[in-house]
Formats: C-alpha cells, sequence, structure tokens
C-alpha cells in the first residue's frame, strides 16, 4: 500500500489536530461571520467558503470510502446532488406564484404544459418532509446499490466502474425534461428558506454557519467513529479485505454502512449547497464531479480527516482563481496536478510534513554515519590481527 | 462529344455506388446516351418544321423519352425563350437565350440541336437580342401535345430513383388522369422497384374509382404489395367507405390495413436487429481496445476515450491533407496544414489511409502514456485510475485548444454514405461497413493474439508476470507493446465513430462508460465474452428502445409511481439506457466476473 497516514495518531499529532481543528471552527463559525456582518469581508467571500465548506462534506464522504475502507466509489457526486435536489424541490416550491410565468406551480412545469403540480412534488412543500427525502433517497440508493453490489463481492475498480455508470444513467435520466425535475436547467431562481428572504446577507451568514456546523459535526462523527473497533475494522478492510472476511468479519455490512453513512454525508453537503450557491442542475452529478471529489481528497491527502477538507478548500480556491485568470489552462492544471500528486505524493499535502521530517532525519544523521565506515573496517580489521 | 455530357452526369448520379460499379455503368450510360442526343436533334427538327400536323407528331413522338433535356426544352418553348436565328449563310439554327441580359440586351444562346453554345466562324461563343431573332411559335394543339409529353416526362426520367419519386407522388395527389400514362410507363417499365411504384400509385389512385370492383381489386393490390406508405390513404379510403356504408369495401380496407401493419411490425423488428447489430458493433470496436488494456493488463485507463478522440482527429487531419488543407486554432497559433487538393476517388480514398493513421496515432500517444505514467502505477490500480483521468482532461482541454471547443466536420466518403434498402428495411451504408470492420477486427486481434510471437508473449506476460520474466521474456516492452496495441485499437474506434456521430473534444466521454460496461459484463481476458457482451448490450439497448413506448400504457397500474414511471418510458432511448445500467448490475448479481470467468486459485 501506499503511505497512508498511521492508523492511530501519536498523541502530539491527535493535540496538533484538535488544535488546529478548534481555531479553525473558532473562525468559522465566530469570528468569520462577525467579520462578514461587521462588512469586512464580502458577503461574496462568505457565500464562496460556504461552497468550500460544502465541497469539503463531499470530500469527506469520499475520504470515508476511499481512504478509510479502499472503495473508490465514483458516485459521490450523485448522492450530493440528490440531497442538493431534494431540498431545490422544497425550495422551488417556496417560490410560490413570484415565478416568471406567476403561476403557482414552478416555471419549468408551466413551460412543459402543466397547469397542476404532479403528484409527487405535493409533500415536497413541507420543510421536513423534503429534508427526510434529501437523506432518505441517497441512502436508500445507497443502500440497495451497496446491497447488491457487495453481496456479490464486486470491489476495487469494478465497484468504482459500476458507481460511475449508475451516476452517469441518473445524470441522463436528470437531464430529460420529462422527468419532471427541470431537466438540463435545473432548479434556480430560489427566493425563500423557511420563510426568510435566500438573498438577504443574513440568511447566507446562517447558511454558512450552518455549513460550518455541519462540517464540524462530521469530522467529531468521523474522528470518533475512526477510533472506535469499527474504525478499526474498516481500515483492516482497506488493507486486506480477504483475512478479514476469514477472521469472521462479515465485510459486507461493514461497507454497506459506511457506503450508507457517506452517502448521507454527501447529500448533506448537497442540502446546504443549493440555497447557498442558488442553483442545481444535472452536471454536479457527473461521474466528472465525483472525480473531482476524489482528486480534492487525494490532494488533501486521503486516509486521514483533515486532508480532505484542506484539499476540497484549496482546489476549489485555486479553481476560483484559475478559471478566472487562465480560463484555458484550467484543465490542463487540474489534470497536471492530478498525475503529479497521484504519481509523487501518494499521501498528499498532509504528508508533508511527515515527509519533510523523514527527508530532514535522512540528511541530519548523514555526518555521523559517514564516519562509521571509516571506523568499523579498522576495527574489525585490529581484531582480524 | 455528344455522349460526353450526359455520361459525365451518369457519373454524378451514381455516386453512392461503390467507383468501380461507377465507372462500368457510366460506360454502359455513354453508349444509350446517343439516345439522348437524339432528343435534341427532334425538337430542332419539330422547330423547324413548317407544316402543323408533322410537328405536332415529331413532339408528341417525344412521350416516353427519358432524356431530362427534354421538358426543359419544351418548357422553354411554352414560355417563348426559343428562337430561331438565321446564320450569315442563311441556314436556320434553333437557339434557347439563357442567362441574364447584358447592357445590349444580349444573351447567351444555347444551340437547341446539340446543347452546345451558338458559335461565329471564328469559333467566338455569340451573344444575342430576343429582339432580333424569330421566337418559335407555338399554338394550342402544339401546346396539349407538349402537355402529353412533359406528364410522362418525369416518369420517364433516366435515373430510376427520380423516376420511383415521381411515381410516388402522383400516387399521393391521387389523380386519375395520370392513370392512362402510368399504365403505358407499367407496360414497358424494367425496373423492379419502380414496377412496384407504378402498382402502388396505380392501386391508390383507383381506390378512388367510382366502382367498387375496381377500389377492391386496387386494395388487394395493396394488400400484396404491403404498401407502408398507402397506410393513410386507406385509412382515409375506409372512412369513406364506413361512412357511405360500403361493408365490403370497409372489410377489405381493413384486411389490408392488418396486413400492412404486420408488415411493418416486421419491418420494425428486423430494422431493430440492424440496429442491434450496428450498436453491438459500435460498442464492440470501442471495448476492444480497453478489453486488452483491462482485461489483459488490468490498467483502468479512463483516457481510452480519448484515445478514441485521438483516431477521430486523425482521421479528420488525414481527410484535411487529402482535400483543401486546413487550419487549426492551435494553442492561439493559428496552425496551417497544407492540402494535397485532391479530387475524385483519390479524395474519397482518404479514409482508407485514415485507418492506419489513427491506428498509429493513438498508438504513439498508448505508448508514450505507458511509459511515462502507467508503469509505475501497475500495483496500484485505484491510482492508475485516477492519473489515467488527469491524463483524459489534459487530452480533451489540449483537443479544445488545438482544434476549437466545436466539433469537426468529417464527410462520409462516398462509399460509405447512402442506404441500402431491402424489403423495406433501410440499412445505412456506414453502418453495414461498421458491422462488417468490427467483425475483421476481432478476428485480426484474435490472429494475433493467438498466432503471432508476440501474442503469445502477451499472454504469458498476463498470465505470470514473474514467471514470463524469469525465461527471459522483457516484460517492460510487452507491456509497452499490449498498451499500444490497446490504444491503437480505440485509435481505429475513432475513425469508424468520425464516420457515425460528431468529432469534437469529448467524443470519448460518451463511450467510455458503455465501454468500459462491455468489458465488466464479458469478463475480463476473454475475447468471445467482449464480442458477446457488446451484441448483447447492444441488442437489449436497441430493442428496450422500440418497444418502450409500447409497454408504457401497462407501466400505469404500478403502484404510487405509475404516471411517473409511464412518463419516463416516453423519453425510450434514455430510459432504455438507465434499464441497462440496472439489468447489467443485476446480472452482475448472478456472474460478479463477468460471462466468462478467467479461473484462478490466486488470492489477493
Amino acid at each position: 500500500m501506499t503511505t497512508l497516514a498511521p492508523p492511530h495518531l501519536s498523541p502530539t499529532r491527535r493535540r496538533i489536530e484538535f488544535i488546529v481543528v478548534a481555531i479553525f471552527a473558532f473562525l468559522a463559525l465566530v469570528v468569520f461571520p462577525l467579520l462578514n456582518s461587521a462588512g469586512v469581508i464580502s458577503h461574496f467571500t462568505l457565500n464562496l467558503w460556504g461552497k468550500y465548506l460544502c465541497y469539503a462534506l463531499l470530500a469527506i464522504s469520499v475520504d470515508l470510502l476511499w481512504g478509510y475502507t479502499g472503495l473508490l466509489s465514483l458516485g459521490q457526486a450523485l448522492f450530493f446532488a440528490l440531497g442538493g435536489y431534494m431540498h431545490g424541490m422544497y425550495l422551488m416550491r417556496m417560490i410560490g406564484d413570484l415565478g416568471q410565468h406567476r403561476k403557482p406551480i414552478p416555471d419549468f412545469l408551466v413551460f412543459l404544459g402543466w397547469t397542476e403540480l404532479p403528484d409527487f412534488w405535493k409533500p415536497f412543500s413541507n420543510f421536513p418532509f423534503a429534508l427526510t427525502m434529501a437523506f432518505l433517497l441517497p441512502g436508500l440508493i445507497a443502500y440497495v446499490f451497496g446491497f447488491l453490489a457487495f453481496r456479490s463481492r464486486i470491489k476495487g475498480v469494478y465497484f468504482s466502474i459500476l458507481t460511475q455508470a449508475l451516476t452517469y444513467g441518473t445524470s441522463l435520466m436528470f437531464f430529460r425534461n420529462n422527468l419532471l425535475m427541470g431537466g438540463n436547467n435545473g432548479f434556480t431562481d430560489f427566493k425563500f428558506l423557511l420563510g426568510y428572504d435566500l438573498l438577504a446577507p443574513a440568511t447566507q451568514r446562517g447558511l454558512f454557519m450552518a455549513t460550518a456546523a455541519t462540517l464540524l459535526a462530521v469530522y467529531v462523527g468521523c474522528r470518533w467513529l475512526s477510533g472506535t473497533k469499527f474504525g478499526l475494522v474498516q481500515r483492516a478492510i482497506r488493507d486486506g479485505e480477504n483475512r478479514v472476511l476469514f477472521s469472521g468479519y462479515s465485510t459486507p455490512q461493514y461497507k454497506l454502512f459506511i457506503f450508507v453513512v457517506a452517502a448521507a454525508i454527501a447529500a448533506a453537503g448537497g442540502v446546504l449547497y443549493v440555497p447557498q450557491v442558488g442553483i442545481i442542475n444535472p452536471s454536479e452529478m457527473t461521474p466528472d464531479k465525483s472525480l473531482e471529489a476524489v482528486v480534492w481528497c487525494a490532494v488533501g491527502g486521503r486516509g486521514t480527516l483533515v486532508g480532505p477538507i484542506l484539499g476540497a478548500i484549496s482546489i476549489n480556491a485555486l479553481k476560483s482563481y484559475a478559471t478566472r485568470a487562465f480560463p484555458d489552462l484550467w484543465l490542463l492544471i487540474l489534470g497536471g496536478l492530478f498525475i503529479v500528486m497521484v504519481l509523487f505524493l501518494p499521501g498528499g499535502l498532509v504528508s508533508i510534513p511527515a515527509r519533510a521530517k523523514a527527508m530532514w532525519l535522512k540528511i541530519r544523521p548523514a555526518r555521523p554515519r559517514l564516519e562509521l565506515p571509516t571506523t568499523t573496517p579498522t576495527a574489525s580489521a585490529a581484531a582480524e590481527r | 462529344m455528344i455522349g460526353r455530357v450526359p455520361a459525365f452526369r451518369a457519373v454524378v448520379l451514381v455516386k453512392p455506388l461503390p467507383s468501380v460499379l461507377g465507372f462500368l455503368f457510366s460506360a454502359w450510360l455513354a453508349c444509350s446516351a446517343i439516345a439522348a442526343g437524339a432528343a435534341r436533334l427532334t425538337i430542332a427538327k419539330a422547330i423547324l418544321t413548317e407544316d402543323d400536323t408533322p410537328k405536332r407528331a415529331l413532339v408528341a413522338g417525344l412521350a416516353g423519352e427519358g432524356d431530362e433535356d427534354v421538358p426543359a426544352l419544351l418548357a422553354a418553348w411554352r414560355s417563348d425563350q426559343l428562337f430561331i436565328h438565321a446564320a450569315a449563310d442563311g441556314a436556320k439554327v434553333p437557339v434557347q437565350l439563357i442567362g441574364p441580359k447584358d447592357a445590349a440586351e444580349a444573351q447567351e444562346a444555347l444551340r437547341v440541336d446539340t446543347g452546345e453554345p451558338l458559335r461565329d466562324a471564328s469559333g467566338k461563343p455569340l451573344r444575342l437580342v430576343a429582339a432580333d431573332l424569330t421566337a418559335v411559335e407555338h399554338d394550342a394543339a402544339l401546346r396539349r401535345a407538349m402537355k402529353s409529353v412533359l406528364d410522362v416526362a418525369e416518369i420517364a426520367a433516366r435515373d430510376p430513383a427520380k423516376r420511383r419519386q415521381a411515381i410516388q407522388a402522383i400516387g399521393f395527389a391521387q389523380n386519375a388522369d395520370k392513370l392512362p400514362a402510368l399504365e403505358a410507363r407499367l407496360a414497358i417499365e424494367r425496373e423492379p422497384k419502380v414496377r412496384l411504384a407504378l402498382r402502388e400509385a396505380l392501386a391508390v389512385i383507383r381506390l378512388k374509382d367510382s366502382s367498387d370492383d375496381a377500389k377492391l381489386a386496387a386494395l388487394r393490390e395493396l394488400r400484396e404489395l404491403e404498401a407502408l406508405s398507402s397506410y393513410d390513404l386507406i385509412q382515409a379510403a375506409l372512412k369513406n367507405a364506413g361512412a357511405a356504408g360500403q361493408k365490403e369495401i370497409a372489410a377489405a380496407c381493413r384486411a389490408t390495413l392488418a396486413a400492412i401493419d404486420r408488415h411493418r411490425s416486421s419491418v420494425d423488428f428486423f430494422g431493430t436487429l440492424f440496429r442491434s447489430a450496428s450498436l453491438g458493433s459500435i460498442l464492440l470496436i470501442v471495448a476492444l481496445g480497453l478489453a486488452i488494456t483491462f482485461g489483459l493488463m488490468g490498467v483502468i485507463n479512463m483516457a481510452h476515450g480519448e484515445m478514441i478522440a485521438v483516431g477521430a482527429y486523425t482521421t479528420y487531419l488525414t481527410q484535411s491533407v487529402f482535400g483543401g488543407g486546413v487550419t487549426i486554432p492551435c494553442f492561439g497559433l493559428s496552425l496551417a496544414i497544407p492540402g494535397m487538393h485532391l479530387g475524385g476517388w483519390v479524395y474519397q480514398a482518404y479514409f482508407l489511409a485514415a485507418i492506419p493513421a489513427s491506428f498509429l496515432a493513438a498508438a504513439l500517444v498508448g505508448i508514450g502514456l505507458e511509459r511515462g505514467i502507467i508503469r509505475f502505477l501497475y500495483r496500484r490500480p485505484l491510482e492508475s485510475l485516477l492519473a489515467t483521468w488527469g491524463v483524459s482532461l489534459l487530452l480533451q482541454q489540449t483537443f479544445r485548444l488545438t482544434f476549437g471547443a466545436n466539433n469537426v466536420q468529417v464527410s462520409s466518403p462516398a462509399y460509405l454514405s447512402g442506404n441500402w434498402t431491402v424489403n423495406d428495411i433501410i440499412l445505412g451504408w456506414n453502418r453495414v461497413f461498421v458491422i462488417g470492420f468490427a467483425l475483421l477486427i476481432v478476428f485480426g486481434v484474435w490472429l494475433v493474439l493467438t498466432r503471432t510471437p508476440l501474442g503469445l508473449l502477451i499472454r504469458a506476460v498476463m498470465q505470470n508476470r514473474t514467471m514470463a520474466a524469469c525465461m527471459g521474456v522483457r516484460t517492460e516492452r510487452v507491456n509497452m507493446l499490449t498498451f499500444g496495441l490497446g490504444s491503437g485499437l480505440a485509435g481505429l474506434a475513432g475513425a469508424f465513430l468520425s464516420q457515425i456521430g460528431n468529432v469534437g473534444p469529448s467524443l470519448g466521454q460518451s463511450y467510455i462508460v458503455d465501454a468500459f460496461m462491455t468489458v465488466v459484463v464479458g469478463g475480463v481476458g476473454n475475447l468471445m465474452g467482449t464480442v458477446i457482451s457488446a451484441f448483447g448490450i447492444g441488442g437489449l439497448d436497441q430493442v428496450l428502445q422500440q418497444y418502450l413506448p409500447t409497454w408504457a400504457p401497462g407501466l400505469a397500474g404500478f403502484p404510487l409511481i405509475g404516471s411517473f414511471l409511464q412518463n419516463l418510458a416516453q423519453d425510450s432511448s434514455v430510459f432504455g439506457k438507465i434499464l441497462v445500467l440496472a439489468l447489467i448490475v443485476l446480472f452482475l448479481q448472478w456472474r460478479p466476473a463477468g460471462l466468462f470467468v478467467t479461473r484462478s486459485r490466486s488470492l489477493d
């Protein structure tokens, strides 16, 4: 296996990570919103960071599967987008008759010739229902798909290819108008969330804080999970599934559980993403998006929990910058970055300190070691005499 | 001289045929073209004839003449564009004035008898003024004679396809006046397809006949012909018969409609079968390279789609080099690639040159990829997946920057365009070609793998790398060549896909998922599995596309989401695709390692 972070963090690293996370949590939950309301940080920046944090949730869900369980799922963007779509349905209902057509049903339905709401849209006017569905639907799909896949021991790249196909198929479906989910354009033009005006800075601030809090909760939850016996089995599956299986653990059930949990985390990212970005369309659920999330995770450092967050934020910040500065070159940068990371830095950004330390250790004791060859031969030679 | 012009036209007409056949055909036409010139001579003679009766006889004699000049000249005559020019030596020459008038009101003059420009003694084309010439006259009786000639001129056109079209148009108009002309044509027509069209047109026109017996006979005829295109007209006849209370005719109409329906469903069935085979062979071509890189070597090459695009773009470049050259916006440098400006069949042959070129281009890119990246990742399949995805992004963007973000135009050579219609089933030439070629490639790959030293080495290395290395096989080199072979096959696929779909930067993306599915279902390490799964998936997809809409009403009974499903099933192409994916997942429950399993005792 590649150089991944050790399963148990040393007490020092644990302490460092705790301090870093605490500082960032404080910054995101308290300092950022305060600075924003004071006008130091623009609404645009806050909104952008809110988006990055949603992506961080997606990256963690990838990492939980890939970095911790050895399952490279290319379906996480699907769960992310499904969560977003379910929340989007509620937000579409909340537009009421303020749409362009001034009808009580969403604009795209008017455009498709509907005069009243299709049956399956009706319950989505209810926020708790929509929120439940946002987690239930991705969870259910993950459960059914995972059950079938893990039961027949589909693993490794086969699992990746099948999840990719699942995402691809569903995105094709969402591109069609006949699904009655907005087709190409998806959902946009949202107005209200739980009665609050979505465009108001205060609402956006609240959403940012909610995202940061969710991310923190997910982080703490995953940190706890990785410390339990479950986490141990999870990593054992990653490193040698057959041995775990032969030791009497039902690995399909472990994998299924973690697959569903990861789907729910991705969905949470989607739920928070939609009101902040203001649009959800099928291009969010293409296999490419899943792969992009895998890049964040790989760049940050898989098999750690800080890594994916770091990766999601840094790559997306780079993307925001590069797509404006050199729009033609962005994909070249992303592709190149990916190749370089896989070939030269499999542990990601978080492994840099450890690598630097190893390098340093290699260089520093070089001098005393150099003297050794000169002394030992003489000593042995003396012994021979 | 006389024969050359029509013969040239004939070559243009038979363009879809392979060029050798076309050559023979045009040679044959050149012989018959003397008759074509005779029509012009007859018209010239008729113009110069003074007496009305022989003049009319000459014009009427043109009926059934297949020459395309006849309708044009007679129309010109009727619209006063024909004149008599008296030459210096007193000879009278009938001419047609065409083209725009210049400042002196003069126009270009064509000789009626040859179709050549009228020249003066020095051989210079003359320009004449209409007012200076005697117009060729025509009276009512002559115009009637001309009309009867013109009526049948279209159905006597030399090109069978045009003849057929004209006949079908007359049939749909259901004009009873045209019956005698059609009957006369049927008596002399020899082309089987045109004969069928004539019979159908006659029967359709007789549907409007006042006598019941004629109607019944017409319906019997249509029933026998299984005329798909007459369906609506028969339905109209059924409605009329129902309204008029003619039970016997209504019953005959229904029987005919039922017969046509049966025919239609069998045409649909065979059409679906053909489309299945065609889609299956596309999948096969696309997946074959992957069956080698993924199936044999175990490398997940996400850039396989871009290898296909490399092949397609190579075809595009080959075409441009054979043609007029092209300027590509290569990274903003606007690179001009000179063309050889070839024409005719040499240009048409570009595709034959593009096939090896695209294989080589993709193979080279593949070898570069293997040497540069993949060889470090043989033991890390998941990471090779990620790295090659990075390569795929790089290549896609490179295509975009090199050839532009829009699709490029690849024109099909003449021998790959057009259709071949068998018993109402339309078979596209390019599709037929793809099916044939897919089978050929599979056979070639099988030969390479089982009958060549390289194939032996490939199989040895893939079965047991360490042992092969111990026996002195240079496994590194074999890996490189195997990957090159797989990528080259993807390039070939690109050359063929350029004939079927669009060529753009994201060409590969639309095939990659299907290609992986095909290999996974077929089982890795087995070509036969890939062949079967390609045709299986292709067939399933087409069958679902064809028949889902007919099953849609049945879905309405589904609890809760019935109407939702019914709505989706209307979108049969996408819904079919999703159903296929679902069925593949279920299939893998039954056979997790695909159709053909390479048995082994090893455990990772």
